[in-house]
């Protein structure tokens, strides 16, 4: 929040010079191209991700078992990683292109036409591919967690099971589903280093542009509220939109119904979401295996242990930290009675907007100020000037993750709060326990699968992310993601396949493990229902 | 429950202020670098400097917003020496005041007028030209920068982006070579030859070439060395040949990587012990060496492989002036809409 607050006053110094030259120059272009690709990329992420969790929780296609988790791996590949390997399999000089060219004796651009893969719409589908999984995940809960009762009614009043999924199912997912596409949106509208590999120039071009060249930071911060309130407008129309609309139950039935599909219409439901499991993780996964197995050593991958382990540190303070305080504002959004208790949920969630670069500024503009007056203090009485103890740590780090992922921890939590009845908030009371009990008693088991949703997608996250940790690290602080990237940014990702793998298996693990853990609690809630 | 959480979560902060202060305090004979050049390229340099002088070398690299963490730190900044490359962030520190003067004799005596600062706040370490390759399938021409305007090579040119460092630098020099008007009507002249949008790095361009995308492309000197030492990217090298522009007029345009020592420096002995060491003779020959750079310390020799390429005359104009034209070859790339 006060990150937030530090660039929104920063920003009120722009420059109007610079600002009407990028205006009758590129910011135009800048922006159309940046709405356009908000929007594809979330169409795109909804069509995959909302139909693959439909599909694997309402149907009766052949090996869901293993899509169901399958489709969440994507998640672990990150984005400017993937971004790399596509361009560079299908760009031009790339191996697609060169096989088809020898094939048929092609000798010119000019003699075929293929797809460009750095355009805006090369760039859509491949952010598309690993954004969705959040979109999936959410939807797929939602889904399956949804009161079964409800389409069973729906069906006794002659609705087929098609009709009752739309007409009831889908809407009674809304809520999760717009979380992930608001997330879907805020990663890429705050993403630089993916679409600058497909050469598609967008907002964060412009605040790159101005702060780095023009060296006017404040137009940027300026730029980059801008930004940021095109995507609290965003926010605000959809909440709007769904005001209203509430749906308690107290017996929830969870024994889904499901759709019989025809073979052929399985074959080709299995074929989608096959499709995106290979081309969001298993093609780009086995790209790296390729290259780590004809560049790597094992003196390599023994100087990554310490920088796993750095990657690790980093990741599970931040999801813990952010998981701890996305149940504390979601908790008090929904048991506090004053008008302001969804503020802090709603502007915590801003920070995922953020450029990282452009957040790690701001934490630095924010935490300099207190290290200065400890290291003055410390003067006052003597002691040893304990130097950048907040700014110059992993502590900012940790800090600016938890102000980038409070989006998605809270997003996670908060729709599985509302699955939670509204009565058992007072039940208990009734019977005498205290807030405390109902809360250790009711609301964190019933909740402990969202929780689990939230750490495991910061930790994901964390461990993924680039340009904050690249600003704000210490000397001698290397995770896997800043050694991937000064690899990738000299062309050679050859060297540093190794890390890349390590990134992906270690985002895998936890997804696998809550993959498990889901499972587990699955056949519960049947035993009990039994 | 609130009370009690707020307490778990400010203890953790505690313990987390705490184990981290251990990352802060550092030891004696120590030398800190915020680098804007890749470790691998340096670390040879930092470990022979180790070797030889017992001074430990810690280093943490980024290129975006060095400046402006330099600055926010101000004077508790832990930073001696930074590391960088291209000429127009050497002279943002010091405009910004980030930078303090080494008046070292040794570093003066090494360095060419030219390539350091008159009030020796920043010094070159090595050079790079900005050179045009070329399709071998054209034969050896003679190029000038202007000709990147030539009609004659319409769809035939690559090129990396125009914001980057590089080539907004080369700009510089075009406007001041030719103004601003003249410059902008080549900026967009050479949009109009390119075969496809600005994209990539140097030596993808060059991988264009060898896929007969195209038949020119800009790239920095020391890439067209590194292409022919990697296996997989000999071919696209062996595609092409490196020309040194503008050789029968103004000469070709040099950029340089460089070295300065940051204001605020807590360990400044240590730090000038650094300077000195990068333009000694060994660090000189391991940065022509590994790096294929242009030594910036005369007598001592490019690698054999670079020197093969040929002498060649280099453009004069100060590395002041490029860095001031700066942001106005900025505003005419994206006037002409050379990415877009």
């Amino acid at each position: 929040m006060i990150p937030v607050l530090v660039m929104l006053l920063a920003g009120l110094s722009a420059s109007t010079d610079l600002f009407s030259h990028l205006w009758q120059t590129v910011l135009p272009d800048y922006i159309a191209n940046t709405l356009l690709l908000g929007v594809f990329v979330v169409l795109l992420s909804l069509v995959f991700g909302v139909i693959s969790a439909a599909l694997i929780v309402h149907t009766n296609i052949k090996g869901k078992a293993v899509l169901r988790w399958l489709l969440m791996l994507p998640l672990a590949m990150p984005a400017y990683l993937v971004a790399y390997l596509y361009t560079d399999l299908f760009d031009y000089a790339g191996p697609v292109q060169r096989s088809l060219r020898a094939w048929f004796n092609w000798q010119s651009p000019n003699d075929y036409i293929f797809f460009d893969i750095r355009t805006l719409g090369g760039a859509s589908i491949i952010i598309a591919l690993v954004l969705f999984p959040y979109i999936y995940m959410l939807a797929r809960t939602a889904f399956e967690q949804q009161d079964q009762n409800l389409l069973r009614a729906s069906r006794t009043l002659g609705l087929n099971a098609k009709q009752s999924f739309y007409k009831i199912a889908l809407p009674l997912a809304r809520p999760a589903i717009a979380v992930g596409a608001s997330l879907v949106l805020m990663e890429t509208l705050a993403d630089f280093a993916t679409v600058q590999y497909f050469a598609v120039n967008t907002l964060t071009t412009a605040i790159y542009d101005t702060w780095l060249g023009y060296g006017d930071l404040a137009t940027a911060n300026a730029l980059a509220s801008v930004l940021m309130l095109f995507i609290l407008f965003t926010l605000v129309a959809e909440q709007r939109a769904r005001a209203g609309q509430a749906h308690q139950s107290n017996r929830i039935n969870k024994t889904h119904q499901i759709i019989q599909l025809s073979s052929s219409a399985q074959f080709f439901a299995g074929s989608f979401c096959w499709l995106l499991v290979i081309a969001g993780f298993i093609l780009p996964f086995l790209l790296l295996i390729n290259m780590a197995w004809q560049y790597s050593s094992s003196e390599q991958f023994w100087t990554l242990v310490p920088t796993g382990i750095n990657s690790i540190k980093v990741a599970v303070w931040a999801a813990s930290l952010t998981t701890i305080l996305a149940l504390i504002f979601v908790l008090f959004k929904r048991l506090d009675k004053s008008r302001w208790r969804t503020l802090p949920v709603q502007i915590s969630g801003f920070g995922y907007a953020i450029p990282g670069t452009v957040l790690a500024m701001a934490m630095m503009s924010t935490f300099a100020p207190i290290d200065y007056f400890i290291n003055d203090v410390a003067k006052f009485l003597g002691l040893t000037q304990p130097g950048l103890l907040l700014s110059g740590s992993i502590f900012a780090i940790i800090f600016a993750y938890l102000v980038r992922f409070a989006a998605i921890a809270n997003g996670a939590i908060d729709s599985g709060i509302k699955q939670i009845p509204k009565s058992l908030d007072f039940a208990p009371a009734s019977l005498g326990a205290g807030l405390t009990k109902t809360l250790t008693k009711v609301h964190l088991p019933l909740l402990k699968s969202s929780i689990w949703v939230a750490w495991l997608l910061v930790f994901v996250e964390a461990m993924k992310e680039l340009p904050a940790v690249l600003l704000l690290r210490p000397f001698n602080f290397e995770t896997l993601s800043t050694q991937i990237y000064q690899l990738i940014s000299d062309e050679m990702l050859e060297q540093g396949a190794l890390g890349a793998i390590l990134i992906v298996l270690l985002g895998l693990l936890p997804i696998i493990w809550l993959n498990r853990n889901n499972s587990d609690g699955k056949k519960q809630t049947t035993k009990e229902l039994a | 429950m609130f009370l009690k959480t707020s307490k778990i979560v400010s203890g953790f902060l505690i313990t987390i202020t705490l184990t981290l202060s251990a990352f802060s305090s550092l030891a004696n004979e120590e030398v800190s670098v915020y680098s804007y050049r890749q470790p691998f390229l340096v670390k040879p340099l930092f470990d022979m400097f180790t070797k030889q002088s017992g001074i430990k070398v810690n280093v943490v690299f980024a290129k975006k917003g060095m400046a402006e963490r330099l600055a926010r730190e101000g004077e508790y900044s832990p930073a001696d020496i930074l590391l960088t490359t291209d000429i127009s962030r050497l002279i943002e520190l010091q405009d910004r005041d980030l930078l303090q003067a080494n008046n070292s004799k040794i570093l003066q005596a090494a360095i060419p007028s030219q390539y350091r600062a008159t009030d020796n706040t920043w010094f070159a370490l090595t050079t790079r030209v900005r050179n045009i390759y070329s399709a071998k399938r054209l034969g050896n021409i003679q190029f000038n920068y202007e000709d990147l305007a030539d009609s004659k090579y319409k769809g035939r040119i690559c090129t990396r982006s125009g914001k980057h460092a590089y080539t907004v630098a080369l700009v510089a020099s075009m406007v001041a070579e030719h103004g601003e008007e003249k410059t902008l009507t080549w900026l967009e002249d050479f949009k109009d030859n390119l075969a496809r949008k600005p994209q990539g790095n140097d030596r993808g361009q060059v991988q264009a070439i060898h896929q007969n995308l195209c038949d020119i492309s800009l790239g920095n000197s020391y890439y067209f060395g590194k292409m022919l030492k990697d296996e997989k990217q000999k071919a696209w090298a062996d595609a092409v040949n490196i020309n040194f522009p503008n050789q029968a007029n103004r000469g070709a345009h040099v950029n340089i990587s460089g070295v300065a020592l940051a204001k605020y420096s807590p360990n400044s002995k240590n730090a000038k012990a650094l300077m000195e060491f990068l333009v000694s003779e060994p660090a000189q020959e391991l940065y022509a060496q590994t790096n294929m750079e242009y030594p910036v310390r005369l007598g001592v020799a490019p690698s054999e492989l670079v020197a093969s390429w040929g002498e060649f005359k280099t453009d004069n104009l100060s590395l002041v002036t490029i860095a001031k034209n700066r942001k106005l070859a900025l505003k005419l790339i994206d006037k002409a809409r050379f990415d877009l």
